[in-house]
């Protein structure tokens, strides 16, 4: 029994420490801003388009459902009140960073890995630079800067998305649409919406260097890496969401 | 007595219930080349990289230039290091980097051996040119074949100038022509720069090469030489243990059967 869950705890313990490590080199020399930058742009801008996919789509079925949902009531002109709030609290935080998760943590893990296995790192290593603090620590930054910057994109064009079908399905009205989805929006909202894929963005990128550094055994272990890094880090962000929800709504002066 | 540049004693390191090194004690002196000859999964490659503090190790000591580095934190390890050429056995060159860049890699990277950008470019430059491919700087590393990629590691390794160099079975995998080439390029860097070397080969003709001949830097060719033989020493691997450690004439006049398999048909273990 015990030497089933050695494995887990040890791969547990390990994340937590590659974290640590992650985390302490952003308070320590040498800082690689190119690095940084450099993968801003590949995990950042490059997940644009799938963000605005993911934001128009899923704010269009949003109105399109809740429309009819209201339109019992005789509420229809409600409806951007609804999408705006289930998509600044809820739905931008968590499709953003599920898609961001889908695409990034698996493309750094196979980087990751592939690097792992030609033994990249090691020379890198034997060449004078810590593989944390090069590749890890850079990777970590660009994410937490740029996952909150994707989700007020997606928040926006989710907006925009419900608006659209609202005009097309239910003939709402442009100013009333925008003036309630604005209005429903408190700052704690706001604040809820951006904290949340910050706290993501860690998870993310850590759990993608994480199964790239430790891939082994050939192209089959860069595989392996890659399909276990994506699936944990979609789970950890529907999990972590959770108990942040859970917080924020027993606290909720945040 | 020449300075001792890589002791190990009585060193263990092991990967979960494997030992992939037992007890495990020699010394490397100032000048010498050893050349590590074994089986697969004798234990030779974690051997170089145990040298450089890249595992841990589970009992024993390591000493690096008569610095202890068992089990050192990476951060402590990096000034050290700078003094260490490695080549790894598939080149392990950045593949998203030039070659340029990959050859400037150690300078721009390690603390010590920083040096201002105008004097980067010839220092790359001289580095490439000693292996005879200066032309490639702006190529990738997946555009050149296998051995001007392992030319390129060896660039890459002697480009700082270190005293001790280690070279992960350099001529695995290539054509007895490449091979050669590769063997004639560790044979002048240790007469021209008199570097100190570990040499992890399956290849016995390997070590002939280092024992036998040396460099002529005016024909820039090898020619023979047995005083060559006086610096190099054999060592071979069984199974994370050293069974054998001496020179090549006593490597010949081995009656152990495994031993003498790596002196007798060489060609027969090459795979």
């Amino acid at each position: 029994m015990l030497d089933i869950l050695k494995g887990p705890i040890e791969a547990i313990q390990d994340f937590f420490l590659l974290t640590g490590r992650a985390l302490r080199n952003v308070f320590r020399q040498p800082h690689y801003l190119d690095d940084i930058k450099l993968q801003m742009d590949a995990l950042g801008v490059g997940s644009v388009p799938i963000v605005i996919l993911t934001g128009a789509f899923s704010g269009a079925v949003m109105g399109l459902q809740m429309g009819r949902a209201l339109q019992q009531y005789g509420q229809t002109g409600r409806t951007g009140t609804v999408v705006s709030i289930i998509l600044v609290r809820e739905l931008g935080p968590v499709l953003t960073s599920l898609m961001v998760a889908g695409r990034n943590a698996s493309g750094i893990a196979s980087e990751l890995g592939s690097m792992k296995v030609t033994e990249q790192i090691d020379a890198m290593r034997a060449l004078g630079t810590d593989p944390i603090q090069k590749l890890v620590t850079p990777r970590m930054i660009a994410t937490a800067i740029m996952l909150p910057c994707l989700t007020v994109i997606d928040d926006f064009v989710g907006m925009f998305g419900g608006w659209l079908i609202g005009k097309l399905v239910y003939n709402l009205d442009f100013l009333q649409y925008w003036s309630q989805s604005w209005r429903a929006l408190a700052w704690s909202d706001v604040r809820q919406g951006l904290f949340k894929p910050f706290i993501f963005s860690f998870v993310i990128s850590l759990i993608g260097c994480f199964y790239g550094l430790r891939a082994s055994g050939g192209t089959q272990g860069v595989g392996r890496a890659t399909t276990q890094a994506m699936v944990a880090a979609s789970v950890a962000v529907l999990v972590l969401d959770l108990f942040l929800g859970l917080i924020f709504v027993q606290s909720s002066s945040f | 007595m020449p300075e001792s540049l890589l002791r190990f004693e009585d060193v263990t390191v092991a990967f979960g219930e494997l030992q992939a090194l037992r007890n495990l004690s020699f010394n490397v002196l100032k000048g010498e080349t050893r050349i590590i000859l074994g089986a697969a999964g004798s234990g030779k490659t974690v051997l170089l990289k145990t040298a450089m503090g890249l595992n841990p190790v589970a009992s024993g000591k390591v000493f690096l230039f008569d610095e202890d580095i068992t089990n050192k934190p990476e951060q402590d390890l990096f000034d050290i290091r700078r003094k260490v050429g490695m080549l790894f056995q598939e080149s392990a060159l950045f593949d998203s980097m030039t070659i340029a860049q990959n050859v400037a890699y150690p300078l721009l990277n390690q603390r010590a051996n920083r040096m201002p950008r105008d004097q980067m470019e010839p220092a790359v430059r001289d580095s490439l040119r000693f292996v005879e491919l200066e032309h490639t700087l702006t190529k990738y590393p997946s555009e050149l074949s296998g051995g001007m990629r392992r030319r390129v590691a060896i660039a890459r390794a002697v480009v700082t100038k270190p005293p001790l160099l280690l070279y992960d079975s350099p001529t695995a995998g290539l054509d007895p022509i490449t091979a050669h080439t590769i063997m004639a390029l560790i044979i002048k860097e240790r007469d021209v720069d008199n570097t100190t070397a570990l040499v992890v080969s399956h290849r016995y003709q390997d070590g002939n090469l280092v024992a036998n001949f040396r460099y002529n830097s005016k024909s820039g060719r090898l020619d023979p030489s047995p005083d060559a033989a006086a610096n190099t020493v054999y060592m071979v691997m069984h199974e994370g243990s050293l069974v054998f450690e001496g020179r090549q004439t006593d490597l010949e006049s081995s009656k152990d059967s495994y031993i003498s398999k790596f002196v007798k048909r060489p060609e027969r273990d090459a795979a």
